[in-house]
């Protein structure tokens, strides 16, 4: 009787797992999915949200605070600051995923061989992460810029090749649990080679994983590259990229706060935002927490 | 070519190179099939038997590794393709299901999509695979076979998925299926029904069955061959009827003698008084020397070869004549 009624609780609760439940009865994953929506449909229609040009100078109305000069105020070349900023999310949005996606398959890829291979590929994959992660990320990023010449993919580029290197690292080991599966020696059995046994038996059976790190590792791939802009060596002005605004409004940090308050608002929450969907989507996708 | 046997193994030696020494997981089998006829090799844990089924995939997992002997299928030596060539013959030539049915499945793919995966490796399109898939499934009794095709294996019973996994290994129509304890798991109806399910198939497409157990219910059920191993060593093999009727080597006495019977309800269960040797350090001479009752001197230096009495049979010990070592 009592076995009954706990099998019922258990097909019940299962039953009950729609998507719905899972969004509303986690708050970390509803306030990111929140924002991760409200900054994706600003990308998508900027051209809709935006007053202005973002690079339409205006220099009768030149550091006008909010209110007077448009929602945001005007920077110093009397540009409409919402404008900036509505615009920049789409770069930020546009490099974020740039970054992401190279360095998943950059990552998932090194560490799929490392953990699968083991032996003399580990020990290489596994010394050259332990480089990457030995020096301070920023400042390798810097080396790498400076090397190829301060562009936006450039640092795209020099971000995605400092920050592979946690992929491999839990790809590398989540594969080695993986390989030694009863399916995969199946596979095996079954006539399946090594790269098929890599990419469609262990690869998919990471894919939980993959999507936490991806988007937990964007907001760092943002801040970076804003930070990386911020310092010159990305976007060049007058790219509404918000690192590059941030750093024209530090000249006027004391009469027109508002030029690096609002991108700077604008990077924290997007971070914020998307650290709260990976947090969620971990919790969500983490195989102890089902029944 | 079609003179020589389907599979004849000979002289399979493997070892596993370990901290605390060498273990000789196999020393020196020798057993042979032919096309539809199912050999069981049983034996305790630990024996031997499933490494043995592995050698022949080559599929001894690290550190073991085959050290001598040949596998010849249909006269072709395994041991001396290349991995590449080895590929083709897993799953073409040679399947394997194994023992453990709940995790012998990938968790994220569909049980259709995995058979249909098997069958694409021969070159089938992909709807074409889909179709045969899910008649496969049919074909290995999974009621509605188009809906549960499209199952995940954690949507499954145990029966089922152990004959999802045996559909998708015969999807190939090897010649060979091995099975290693495919029933272990299972609870004894589903045992029969997998066990009936894998003789249909052998009379439908002549396949030969190697059965790796340590089950002799399941042996008097299906072989028609069996291989008694201890220790690494193969010590008596003959047809089934024969070995239970009238087993030759002491061991083999001692364990069917440690069958319980239903018939004689009475008294307690007979058991094989020691130890299995530890195969880092095997006794010199037989292996069952410490433990067999009919021990002679002999026993205790020299290794028995195998003998042939009569009537298909072979047995290493010293009680049925000297017979020559390989």
């Amino acid at each position: 009787m009592k076995l009954e009624l706990a099998q019922r609780e258990v097909n019940g609760s299962r039953n009950a797992r729609s998507w719905r439940t899972i969004l509303l009865g986690n708050g970390q994953l509803m306030a990111g999915v929140f924002i991760f929506a409200l900054v994706m449909a600003v990308a998508l229609f900027a051209d809709g949200l935006a007053l202005r040009p973002y690079d339409a100078m205006d220099l009768g109305n030149r550091l006008q605070p909010p209110g007077t000069g448009g929602p945001l105020g005007t920077d110093q070349f009397g540009r409409d600051l919402f404008s900036r900023v509505v615009y920049g999310s789409r770069i930020a949005l546009r490099v974020g995923l740039i970054v992401v996606t190279i360095e998943t398959v950059l990552g998932v890829t090194m560490g799929l061989f490392a953990g699968y291979y083991g032996g003399w590929v580990d020990r290489v994959i596994a010394s050259v992460t332990d480089v990457t992660w030995a020096l301070p990320p920023i400042v390798l990023a810097l080396a790498i810029v400076t090397a190829l010449g301060p562009s936006l993919n450039n640092v795209i580029i020099a971000i995605a090749l400092v920050s592979w290197a946690g992929y491999a690292r839990l790809i590398r080991t989540k594969t080695q649990g993986l390989k030694n599966m009863p399916f995969v020696e199946a596979a095996r059995a079954l006539g399946e080679s090594d790269l098929s046994i890599m990419f469609r038996y262990i690869l998919p059976n990471t894919f939980g994983l993959v999507i936490v790190l991806a988007t937990l590792s964007l907001p760092g791939a943002i801040l970076s590259t804003t930070a990386l802009s911020f310092l010159g060596l990305g976007s060049q002005p007058p790219a509404p990229d918000w690192g590059v605004i941030l750093n024209e409004g530090i000249r006027h940090l004391y009469d027109a706060p508002w030029i690096s308050v609002f991108p700077g608002l604008a990077i924290v929450c997007t971070a914020l935002g998307f650290n709260l969907l990976g947090e969620g989507l971990r919790d969500v996708l983490d195989p102890r927490m089902k029944v | 070519m079609n003179m020589a046997k389907l599979l004849q193994v000979s002289d399979l030696r493997v070892e596993f190179l370990t901290g605390r020494g060498t273990v000789r997981a196999v020393g020196g089998v020798a057993f042979q099939l032919d096309r539809g006829e199912v050999f069981a090799l049983v034996g305790e844990s630990g024996c031997g038997k499933s490494t043995t089924a592995l050698a022949v995939m080559r599929l001894v997992p690290p550190p073991g590794r085959i050290l001598g002997g040949s596998i010849r299928l249909r006269g072709d030596d395994l041991l001396t393709l290349d991995e590449d060539s080895m590929t083709q013959v897993r799953g073409r030539h040679i399947a394997m299901i194994f023992q453990n049915p709940m995790v012998s499945l990938n968790p994220v793919y569909r049980a259709g999509a995995q058979v249909q995966e098997a069958i694409v490796l021969d070159q089938v399109p992909k709807n074409e695979a889909w179709r045969r898939a899910v008649d496969l499934l049919g074909r290995v009794y999974i009621a509605d076979p188009a809906h549960r095709a499209l199952s995940y294996p954690h949507e499954l019973s145990g029966g089922m998925r152990q004959r999802v996994m045996t559909g998708m290994m015969v999807s190939r129509q090897p010649d060979l299926l091995i099975a290693d304890e495919p029933t272990t798991a299972l609870d004894v109806t589903i045992q029969a029904q997998v066990l009936d399910l894998l003789l249909e198939l052998r009379d439908r497409t002549g396949m030969a069955l190697l059965i790796i157990t340590h089950d002799l219910g399941i042996v008097a059920e299906i072989a028609d061959r069996v291989g008694v191993m201890y220790a690494g060593s193969l010590v008596e093999q003959g047809p089934v009827f024969d070995i239970f009727e009238e087993p030759l080597h002491p061991y083999t006495r001692l364990l069917m003698r440690a069958l319980p019977r239903l018939t004689k309800g009475q008294g307690s269960l007979h058991t094989i008084p020691g130890q299995v040797p530890s195969l880092i350090q095997l006794p010199p001479g037989c292996p069952f020397h410490p433990r067999c009752p009919d021990r002679m001197e002999i026993c205790s230096t020299k290794m028995p070869g195998l003998t042939v009495p009569a009537g298909g049979r072979e047995v290493a010990c010293y009680l049925h004549g000297v017979g020559e070592r390989q």
